[in-house]
């Protein structure tokens, strides 16, 4: 009997030691858009070789994984220590409160405060984490596609109707399947939808009813579509809130204009190359302004994590000034440090002239930012709000129903949303 | 030398000799107290527990998951509110336009799926039927072609659609072959009929091969004399296949429909990556509106997916208990002639 409890044991710490993780494990699960995972692995190899007590594991994932998965390990109380993840608010309740475990809380609070709130339950005061960069949708032009067609660039302040004209200008001389295309998001048309004086969220704090504001842009971007401006795969072919980007169009010289954000600055850099020559544009006018959404990608702790202490360990040498600002310019992304953009000593690791004047581009939009959309980051409701937009418009330019009752079932789906939330 | 062998042929048959002896003893004294029920019991036991964990277990969790609201993971968080789920997805002013509904888009994908199941059913066990019969004649290559029309379900259904994605997208083989011979392309999946039958389609492809073979099976086990005789009476090709060939094939015909019916009505992945449900909800199925509410969206909702789960589940089990019956009437039916 004593034979058989000591095999039992020893299968028992067998399958612990393969199936949990050891004391001084950092697991981190990161997705990439451009090149952020090679810099990443750099700075922990380097973090690894100063810190052999912890063992810190990337695993890099796809962006539906981290959408998808992530969210039900955390409900089961599982999942990586620590996570790159966009959907900051709605989920927030599964971040670790890294105060205790962080050597300097008052230069996190200095340098990362503004953000904090984005990623943290209302009311909560605790520090999650820290973006990894901020972002700014906004648009993309194709110049050399603008140049062939003889079509010149609208200027700073030209409204959405020109740069949807222009661009179908360029399309009709070029020949191309369609003018100009925005990203299958919630998120992406908000911005826009803010320049026509939207407001998404009621006085209570709670979501608004579809406004005019909202209907403006809506109805400008299913008339696009229908008239073959606007690029129709990039919407109509999927269904329900499922993300797609039209990154790929733009890279191929598909668009003549790309409404998407500056997180796609090394990706187009790194895929279009020498191929063509591209700008960014900031975003276009509406009646109310010329905003664009901020947004971004924030590295959290996660709450239930066997070792928080290495956590805050890895944590705090992820948001150190050079760290930060080493991983900002292999990148090519905005910083979120304030310390940082107050030296504005940045040297991005790039030759391009595109992806400085990019960059340039973006922290001018920066300035742009209405009302309305700042609030959204941090507000809790956007992330239902965005993901009935998305569903019912796109029922709407596939011809399925007409946008009155489109209005009344984005309506009734947040508020559907909101109850089940409770 | 024979000999020899039968010592060689004991030698190694000698372990399991052993082992089945070792294995008997014990079982002859289990059967003799437990009783031949008791020993029935005994080897059901182990299937039993796996089909109770695996299947049993998860199905009653998911009947409970539909009683519950919130957007919780785990039952004990999440609030009891009965019947509350089904009610809301059952809710129409209107039974015949979705768009009354309270959840309307669970009515499109339910009447999608049925579109789907209809179609592709009638279209499959067609084509099937076609394949195995030519497929059964002596033709050049047999072999080869019956490969050929196996190979496309040895792919797994994310390759098939992304290989008929490439084709039919906007800049993919089928435009490009169109523009060569002079003809306007077309973006088929941003068309609703079109992608609607593509989907069907595409399904079809998938899986034809594999229904061909099951009828291609019960093709080879009719006896040759039959159409030997009917070939002597001077029997029109036509008769033979109505009064031979079909009769003779209905078994594999009936496991062919039932099959191809669970698999339509469970369609999902093939499609998905083909059209990703659009345009807009025209090839949204039933299961992709469970994923996508269960799982895709940031704000899940179980509670919902678990009782829209059930409902398709009932429809699969009336579908089972269909041709239950269809085919004890028909085993019958045989028995009297």
């Amino acid at each position: 009997m004593k034979r058989v409890n000591s095999i039992l044991a020893a299968v028992a710490f067998g399958l612990a030691a393969t199936t949990a993780a050891s004391a001084g494990d950092v697991r981190i699960m990161w997705y990439s858009d451009g090149v952020e995972g090679a810099v990443v692995k750099d700075l922990l190899a380097r973090f690894s070789k100063d810190n052999p007590d912890v063992n810190v594991i990337l695993d890099e994932v796809a962006y539906k994984v981290v959408q998808e998965q992530l969210p039900i390990q955390l409900e089961a109380g599982q999942g990586p220590d620590i996570a790159r993840v966009t959907n900051l608010k709605t989920i927030a309740q599964h971040w670790l409160d890294l105060t205790p475990h962080i050597k300097d809380p008052a230069y996190w609070q200095a340098n990362y405060g503004n953000e904090f709130d984005w990623m943290r339950p209302d009311g909560s005061k605790a520090i999650t984490g820290f973006m990894t960069q901020i972002t700014l949708t906004g648009g993309f032009a194709n110049k050399t596609l603008f140049e062939q067609a003889g079509v010149p660039l609208p200027g700073p302040k030209a409204t959405w109707d020109e740069w949807v004209e222009a661009a179908a200008k360029v399309q009709k001389s070029q020949k191309l399947p369609a003018a100009f295309a925005i990203d299958r998001s919630g998120h992406r048309i908000s911005g826009p939808a803010v320049s026509y004086g939207a407001n998404y969220i009621a006085a209570d704090g709670k979501p608004a009813p579809v406004d005019a504001g909202l209907k403006a842009f809506a109805e400008r971007l299913v008339k696009w579509t229908a008239e073959g401006k606007h690029m129709k795969e990039v919407w109509v072919s999927a269904a329900g809130s499922t993300y797609r980007a039209a990154a790929e169009d733009f890279i191929n010289a598909q668009i003549a204009y790309y409404y998407s954000g500056s997180w796609q600055i090394a990706n187009l850099q790194t895929k279009i190359g020498n191929n063509f020559d591209w700008v960014a544009t900031g975003s276009p006018c509406g009646t109310a302004g010329c905003s664009g959404l901020a947004g971004g990608a924030a590295l959290v702790g996660i709450k239930y994590t066997k070792n928080p202490k290495d956590v805050g360990r890895v944590m705090d040498y992820l948001a150190r000034e050079d760290v930060y600002k080493e991983f900002i310019e292999r990148t090519l992304f905005l910083p979120a440090h304030r310390g940082l953009i107050a030296k504005g000593n940045l040297d991005f690791k790039t030759d391009s002239a595109a992806v400085k004047a990019a960059l340039q581009k973006y922290v001018q939009a920066s300035q742009d930012i209405l009302p309305a959309a700042g609030a959204l980051p941090a507000w809790k409701w956007a992330t239902p709000y965005y993901g009935a937009l998305v569903n019912r418009i796109s029922q709407v330019m596939a011809g399925e129903m007409k946008l009155d009752e489109a209005w009344a079932r984005i309506d009734k789906d947040i508020a559907d949303q909101v109850a089940q939330a409770k | 030398m024979a000999e020899v062998m039968r010592k060689a042929g004991a030698m190694l048959t000698a372990p399991f000799a052993w082992a089945a002896a070792a294995i008997d003893r014990p079982l002859r004294a289990l059967q003799n107290a437990a009783g031949t029920n008791g020993m029935a019991a005994f080897f059901l036991a182990p299937n039993m527990l796996i089909f109770g964990l695996f299947v049993l277990l998860p199905l009653v969790i998911n009947i409970a998951y539909s009683t519950t609201a919130g957007t919780a993971l785990f039952l004990p968080d999440r609030t009891f509110v009965g019947a509350e789920q089904y009610q809301r997805l059952l809710t129409c002013t209107d039974y015949t336009d979705p768009k009354s509904c309270l959840e309307d888009q669970f009515w499109i994908a339910l009447r999608n799926t049925a579109l789907f199941v209809v179609l592709q059913v009638s279209l499959m066990t067609v084509v099937a039927m076609v394949t195995a019969l030519i497929l059964n004649r002596e033709i050049m290559g047999r072999s080869f072609w019956r490969a050929v029309f196996f190979f496309p379900v040895l792919l797994s259904p994310v390759v098939v659609g992304l290989i008929w994605r490439w084709i039919l997208q906007r800049d993919g083989l089928l435009n490009a072959a169109l523009l060569q011979v002079g003809l306007e392309p077309h973006v088929w999946l941003t068309d609703r009929f079109w992608a609607f039958a593509a989907a069907v389609g595409v399904s079809v492809w998938a899986h034809v091969g594999f229904y061909a073979l099951i009828l291609l099976a019960g093709l080879q086990a009719i006896p040759k004399d039959l159409y030997e005789a009917a070939e002597m009476d001077g029997t029109r090709p036509g008769r033979v296949f109505w009064r031979i060939t079909l009769p003779l094939l209905m078994p594999n015909l009936l496991v062919v429909i039932v099959l191809a019916l669970i698999r339509a009505v469970q369609i999902f992945d093939e499609v998905f990556v083909l059209t990703g449900g659009g345009p807009g909800t025209s090839t949204l199925f039933l299961t992709q509106y469970i994923y996508e509410i269960g799982f895709a969206s940031l704000l899940k909702n179980p509670g919902l997916a678990s009782a829209a789960s059930i409902l398709m589940g009932s429809v699969l089990v009336v579908l089972t208990l269909i041709q239950l019956a269809v085919a004890r009437r028909n085993e019958a039916k045989g028995r009297r002639e």
